[in-house]
């Protein structure tokens, strides 16, 4: 037993030493947690840098995942000062949870486009030339960007058929710019996003499922004010701008 | 026991608590009475249903390439070998998207060898045999090493003697040596056939996702997290039975 107690005593002692080499250090900068979808990554992560150059001892932390990935880490208690969804579905999460601190405000939105590989090589024109024995990929009906495809094919009265039903707006890009499939529907920004590997076409029902992005700050914050600040940096005229570069429409 | 001096319960007791608590907390969170519908709706059963005869596929693919890669591996001594074995472990440490990314620049379309046989006509990507050639390809591995193992434990003496007495090395090798390493390609077998079932990053990265056609249970539950989370966290709870049942099989075979 006594030999017991001594190694359990230098197991404290380690463990001491490592909690206490962990606490040095000068001023820490307040950090800011910002949970944003991931589609918004490049404009946010531009207009991160801006605040931290506009804030002195400033950090702006990203978290970039799928919308109800974010919402399900904040219902568990991930430390969020900020969310931005990619749909309202995702928010009403938050606002049921009754972690919303703010009003939600819209600032962006996000139509669907055809993506097809660089040179178009099935000659896709319109939705409708993605019926005929095309390899099509698609989002899950599951995930926004699928519920959106789900729209838009009823609108116009079409019956798709893909090859692959994916988990991400993401996986989708990737089956088309490494040209895997013959087409894809992902977001304009996706598009905008994947340079040349890709060209997108552009078709009328789009209209049908425009996908709105609210920003909130969320409840239990320990930055409530520098929140709402980001918050507002988003919503403003700088915010629209930057996002306005990488392809997102006007709320 | 005696030799182990006593405080070795502590850590290891919490080891077992790190392994064990997560499942008794996933299983607390099964929505019981809803249970049975959810595991038999059309998805579920489409994805289960796949999941298995993928694996087993990918488990007799990994039958037919690996025991002859174990058996040169252990008994050649041909220059290379080392190296050789450090090539064929390489599924076992890679991240499985890597895998996947790797697999599509190889059968994909536009890959170094998909490319001829798209012109022969046969499409891989997006098929269930692109589920196939991803599991076996992560599963491999699993089947090398533990019937290498069990092959230079086993050692060569029979196979001599057997050979002495005029069998030829065919004869040898199918009344001998494998008779002798029976178990371990039994505990190997099961093994891949688990790694093949549980495979979800080179699958969602190479053959993508579509319900009784590319689907496997993994993909399943990744998606269903999105809208039904209850659904998920019940195929779950099935996928950590089954690989309670595959862990009980192969221990019963490794233990004489």
């Amino acid at each position: 037993m006594r030999r017991m107690l001594r190694s359990a005593a230098a197991a404290a002692a380690i463990t001491l030493t490592a909690v206490s080499c962990g606490s040095g250090g000068t001023a820490e900068p307040t950090i800011l947690q910002v949970f944003a979808a991931a589609s918004l990554q490049e404009p946010f992560e531009e207009l991160g840098e801006q605040f931290e150059a506009e804030h002195e001892d400033v950090a702006v932390e990203f978290t970039f995942a799928g919308s109800s990935t974010l919402v399900e880490q904040i219902q568990q208690g991930a430390p969020a000062d900020v969310f931005a969804s990619a749909d309202e579905k995702n928010m009403d999460k938050l606002a049921e949870a009754g972690l919303e601190a703010a009003e939600p405000v819209d600032f962006a939105s996000n139509t669907l486009m055809i993506a097809v590989p660089a040179g178009n090589p099935a000659g896709i024109t319109d939705l409708a030339s993605l019926t005929g024995g095309v390899n099509l990929v698609v989002c899950a009906p599951e995930v926004p960007c699928g519920a959106a495809t789900t729209t838009v094919q009823e609108a116009a009265g079409l019956e798709l058929s893909p090859v692959s039903e994916e988990q991400s707006v993401t996986d989708v890009l990737n089956k088309v710019t490494s040209g895997e499939a013959d087409a894809g529907l992902v977001y304009v920004t996706d598009v905008a996003k994947a340079g040349d590997a890709a060209e997108g076409i552009e078709f009328p029902e789009s209209q049908e499922a425009v996908n709105t992005y609210p920003i909130t700050t969320v409840d239990g914050s320990t930055n409530p004010e520098l929140g709402q600040e980001f918050v507002d940096l988003v919503t403003g005229e700088e915010g629209q701008q930057v996002l306005a570069e990488h392809g997102f429409g006007g709320a | 026991m005696r030799t182990l001096p006593r405080w070795i319960l502590l850590p290891a007791g919490l080891g077992a608590l790190f392994v064990i608590l997560p499942l008794i907390a996933m299983a607390a969170r099964v929505e019981w009475s809803g249970f049975w519908g959810l595991l038999t709706s059309e998805s579920s059963l489409a994805a289960l249903r796949l999941s298995v005869q993928t694996s087993l596929t990918s488990a007799a693919a990994c039958a037919v390439l690996g025991v002859p890669m174990a058996l040169l591996l252990a008994r050649s001594d041909a220059r290379g070998m080392a190296l050789m074995r450090s090539l064929v472990l390489i599924p076992l440490v890679l991240p499985p998207v890597v895998g996947g990314i790797a697999l599509l620049y190889t059968v994909g379309r536009q890959g170094l060898l998909g490319r001829h046989l798209e012109v022969l006509g046969i499409h891989i990507a997006f098929s269930t045999t692109a589920v196939v050639i991803a599991q076996t390809f992560v599963a491999l591995p699993f089947l090398v090493l533990s019937l290498e193992g069990a092959l230079r434990t086993a050692g060569t003496r029979y196979e001599e003697a057997a050979a002495s007495l005029g069998a030829r090395p065919s004869r040898v090798l199918t009344r001998v040596t494998l008779p002798l390493v029976l178990p371990a390609l039994m505990s190997g077998l099961v093994l891949s056939f688990a790694r093949a079932l549980g495979e979800f990053g080179a699958t969602i990265t190479f053959a993508g996702s579509l319900q009784g056609t590319t689907r496997t249970l993994p993909l399943e539950i990744y998606l269903q997290r999105e809208s039904d989370p209850e659904a998920a966290v019940a195929l779950s709870f099935v996928l950590m039975l089954v690989a309670i049942v595959v862990i009980a099989l192969a221990h019963r075979r490794r233990s004489p």
